[in-house]
Order: structure tokens, then C-alpha cells, then sequence
């Protein structure tokens, strides 16, 4: 196909991972005083791995998310993409925030499409492919239940909808990492269970490199391979939780002693750190 | 009666008509009470009876209005949205320009005719430029918020898709900036026409306003407000039609 990254293959032939972070803080000047945001923070991210970030506010979880993103750059330390330095924004991230900043001047199926406005190779080949990318914008929202809102505005759409639009346009283009900023947040707490499921077949769908920040610990522990603690200001992270929960996890999975076992050490991590 | 009245989708425009009837009802009747004599204030029917007359020369001149003011507001269209954008674009220019958009708004116009007279005599000039400078201000203020308040996560969003500069001005800049340009037209038309009429009673010898002050000098009062009134009509036909491209083009703004 076309549209095959090479990254990808380089990714198979070597054992790098995929996204690396190498002794990163963060440093900000406030009102003339320097203010350490973070610490030192190293950890690394594996091919098709769902990482989830939970701490407390201010720790500097949205900065990594940044780092990666290539919107922030790492000043000191450094975040590698496969090994390189991200230095600019990657082009092959899909983002999505808590606030679902949807265009509001387009429908649903052309908020969809934007990225392929912007991303190489699907940029120049929006006009001749234009029926295939459409197909593919309309399976993409049949799998989250909007195939029937594709020509409705915003405007139109409740909160948990609005949010499953905007995480179609952040895996349209295919990208190979998935970022998430707290996407669920601002749900009530039954539609934020029902975007859990639904993130989830998302990524098993797509294969995407999943890193989630959140507050939510449930939410976090549901959908992760692995959840890292960072602690207060500065921070570092304090603890790493595997999830060796089966796939694909289902919402009665909550409630078993093993899913509360790994919620109390998350708590317990937050609360001393 | 009256709520299916104010329900109905007639509502919008039935209304405001029975308003002015009332308004013109209430006037006429006034008038006659109290016996007012027609240089004080005079009664709708005398205005209209002024159409026989004068209509001709009103229309003529509200026509030499009507253009003045839609040069000086096209021109200040443009002008206000080139600077509109590059105020809101960039910083630098936002810096070195916003003081003295500014402090120029806040002289008054009226000052700058005699000295417009001077520089290009008198007629359509001074009229054209006092307008485009009463238009141009709303304008250019509102592009600018428009394309400064893009919400910061909107451009991160195309940004971290490596989206440059002129992209994120193409794909949510421009289009965010619409519902705020077509505010600003709504009221710019209108300083657009006080801009034309304020010169034109200046340093004119033709246009709406001139016809005003010479009937005014010389006592024809009804003819003055048959004047008024064709700036009135001709005020609200733009404002409609502003109002109406507004709902057409920025259909998303609820």
C-alpha cells in the first residue's frame, strides 16, 4: 500500500522502543524564579503498548504528552521517536484532548477528514482517493456508533459524542501513536465506561502506541498494559504498575479482587508520594 | 392571538411593522392634539405628503448617500481585514499598531471634515473617507479577536499533525474569524452611513445630508424628515441584508 510507513519497518527489523524518554524534566520561570515542574522522569513505551499517566495536577503529566507530541519540545533530557530526538511535531500522532475542539464549521464526517488534509502522503491523494478515505471516515465512525451523525454539526451532538468524533479524527490518518489528554474527563461516569470499551476495540483495531493521561485510576488501570505514578511537584515517577488483565477487559473485571488489589496500591502510591 | 401571533415564523418581521404603525399612529394623533406647528415637529402625513414633491430629489440624493457609503465602507471592508488579520497574526504588528488604532479611534471624525475639506475640496471625497474611517475601526478590532481567541488546543491539534502556519490560518483561523467579521459588518454599515451623512452636512454639495441641512435652513422640516426617514429605510435594508449573508454564511453560530 501507498500510504505504508517506513518507520514501521524499522521498528520490526530493530528492537528499539518506540518512544523513549531519557532523564526529562521540566523547568519553568515564574515570575522571575525558576519553578521544577519535573524532576526526572525516564521510562520507555513499546511497540503497540497502552501506557496510561496518572499523579496529581501540576506534576507535568500533559508536558510529556506535549514532548511527544513534538508541540513542546524537551529542553532538558530528551524524547526519542525510534531512537531520533523529537524536536518537531512527528506527523504520524493522533491527538486528542479533553476538550473535543471539533471544527464547528464542518460536519462530523469532514472533522473526521481534516488530518488527511494536512498529512503526507494523504494530502495529495485527497482528491483522486477521495472515495476510499470517505469509506474509511465511515467505517472508522460506524465502529464508535456515529455512522449515523456523519453529516451533523457539532452543535448537534451530545459530550460523549462530540469525544468519539474527536478520537476518529485522531486515528483517520493512521498514525502509530495515540495521545490522550484526560479525553474522558469531562463525561458523565456511565459514558465515560462506555468510552472505555470503545477505546479499547479502537486500539486493538488500530495498533496504535496508546499514551493516556488521566486522573481517572479505574479508567487507567481498564485500559493499560502498563500505568506509571508520578508524584508531586517536582516530580518523578514514584511507581510502575503492570496490568496483566486478559484482553478484551470487560467492565465486571472492576469489580474482581485483583482489578481492586492494583487500584488501592495506585491510591496509596498517589497519596504518599 | 397575540402568542400564535409571536410563535408564528412571521413573527419576525409582523412585528416590528405593527410597531412602526403604532409608532406612526401615535405620532399623527399627537401632533393633531396639541396642534404642533409643522416646523416643530411634523406629522407623518405631511412627511409623506412631501414624496409629491421631493421624492425625486431625496432618491437622487439618498442614491449619491447610498454610494458614498458603500465606497468608503468596501474600502474600509479591506482595509479593516488585512489589519484585522495581521494584528491577530502577529504579535510584532498586534505591539506596534494597537496603540494608535487606538488612540485614533478615539478621536472624533467630525473633527477631521473641515480639514478633509481643505485637503480635498469639497464633494464625495471627504464623505468617502469619513466613512471608511467610522467602518474601518468596528471591523479591523473584530478580525482580530476572531483570530486571536482560536482556541489554543484547535491549533495544537493541526499543529501536532506538522499542519504550518498558513495551514492552521487556512483550516481554522480564516473560518474562525468569519462569525466575528460579520458581526462587526452589521454595525460597520451603519457608523459607515453617520460617517457619509456627517460630511455630506459638512462639506458637500450633494447626498442625504446636504438635503437635510439646506431644508433645515430653510425651514422645510418635512422635507428634512422625509429625508431622515429614506436614511432610516435605507439603514435597515443593509443591516437586513448584513444579517441575512451573516445566517447564510456563518450558519454554525447558534
Amino acid at each position: 500500500m501507498l500510504d505504508a510507513q517506513p518507520v514501521t519497518t524499522t521498528d520490526s527489523t530493530t528492537n528499539l522502543p518506540v518512544l523513549d524518554f531519557q532523564n526529562v524534566g521540566l523547568e519553568y520561570t515564574m515570575s522571575g524564579q525558576p519553578l521544577r515542574v519535573i524532576d526526572k522522569v525516564s521510562f520507555t513505551i513499546g511497540h503497540t503498548e497502552f501506557v496510561s499517566v496518572v499523579g496529581p495536577s501540576g506534576c507535568g503529566k500533559t508536558s510529556l504528552l506535549r514532548m511527544i507530541s513534538g508541540l513542546h519540545v524537551a529542553e532538558i533530557g530528551q524524547v526519542c521517536f525510534l531512537g531520533t530526538p523529537i524536536k518537531k511535531p512527528l506527523k504520524n500522532v493522533g491527538i486528542a484532548f479533553q476538550n473535543p475542539v471539533l471544527l464547528p464549521w464542518r460536519n462530523t464526517l469532514k472533522n473526521v477528514l481534516l488530518p488527511l488534509e494536512i498529512v503526507q502522503p494523504h494530502k495529495r491523494q485527497l482528491r483522486s482517493l477521495r472515495s476510499h478515505y470517505m469509506a474509511q471516515a465511515t467505517d472508522l465512525l460506524s465502529t464508535v456508533g456515529l455512522q449515523d451523525f456523519q453529516q451533523h454539526y457539532p452543535w448537534q451532538l451530545s459530550g460523549g459524542m462530540r469525544q468519539r468524533a474527536s478520537l476518529c479524527r485522531a486515528l483517520i490518518h493512521q498514525p502509530e501513536i495515540l495521545l490522550l489528554d484526560e479525553p474522558f474527563a469531562a463525561l458523565d461516569a456511565f459514558t465515560r465506561e462506555e468510552m472505555w470499551d470503545m477505546l479499547q476495540r479502537l486500539w486493538a483495531r488500530t495498533q496504535c502506541t496508546t499514551f493516556l493521561v488521566t486522573h481517572d485510576l479505574r479508567e487507567a488501570i481498564f485500559l493499560s498494559d502498563t500505568v506509571y505514578v508520578m508524584g508531586q511537584r517536582p516530580s518523578s515517577i514514584v511507581h510502575k504498575l503492570r496490568v496483566d488483565l486478559p484482553r478484551p477487559r470487560t467492565l465486571d473485571m472492576c469489580f474482581t479482587e485483583e482489578f481492586h488489589q492494583m487500584y488501592s496500591t495506585l491510591r496509596q502510591h498517589i497519596q504518599h508520594s | 392571538m397575540l402568542k400564535t401571533l409571536i410563535d408564528s415564523k412571521h413573527s419576525s418581521y409582523m412585528l416590528p411593522i405593527i410597531t412602526t404603525v403604532v409608532l406612526l399612529v401615535l405620532w399623527e394623533s399627537v401632533v393633531r392634539l396639541f396642534s404642533i406647528p409643522a416646523f416643530i415637529l411634523p406629522a407623518p402625513s405631511a412627511i409623506f405628503a412631501e414624496i409629491g414633491p421631493w421624492g425625486g430629489v431625496v432618491t437622487r440624493n439618498a442614491l449619491i448617500t447610498l454610494n458614498t457609503t458603500m465606497l468608503g465602507f468596501f474600502l474600509a471592508l479591506l482595509a479593516g481585514v488585512f489589519l484585522g488579520f495581521m494584528i491577530g497574526f502577529s504579535r510584532m504588528a498586534y505591539l506596534t499598531l494597537n496603540p494608535l488604532l487606538i488612540g485614533f479611534n478615539t478621536v472624533p471624525k467630525v473633527a477631521l471634515v473641515p480639514l478633509m475639506a481643505i485637503w480635498f475640496g469639497i464633494g464625495t471625497v471627504p464623505a468617502v473617507i469619513t466613512a471608511f474611517l467610522l467602518a474601518f475601526f468596528p471591523i479591523a478590532v473584530n478580525v482580530a479577536i476572531g483570530l486571536a481567541t482560536v482556541e489554543p488546543e484547535m491549533r495544537d491539534v493541526l499543529v501536532s499533525l506538522g499542519a504550518s502556519k498558513i495551514e492552521v490560518f487556512q483550516k481554522v483561523g480564516f473560518p474562525h474569524t468569519m462569525p466575528y467579521l460579520f458581526a462587526s459588518l452589521k454595525v460597520a454599515v451603519s457608523q459607515a452611513f453617520i460617517g457619509s451623512v456627517i460630511a455630506e452636512t459638512v462639506a458637500s454639495n450633494g447626498g442625504i445630508g446636504y438635503v437635510i441641512l439646506n431644508a433645515s435652513s430653510n425651514f422645510r422640516v418635512p422635507l428634512a424628515f422625509l429625508a431622515l426617514l429614506a436614511l432610516a429605510v435605507m439603514g435597515i435594508a443593509l443591516y437586513g441584508f448584513f444579517a441575512v449573508l451573516e445566517s447564510r454564511l456563518v450558519h454554525w453560530v447558534r
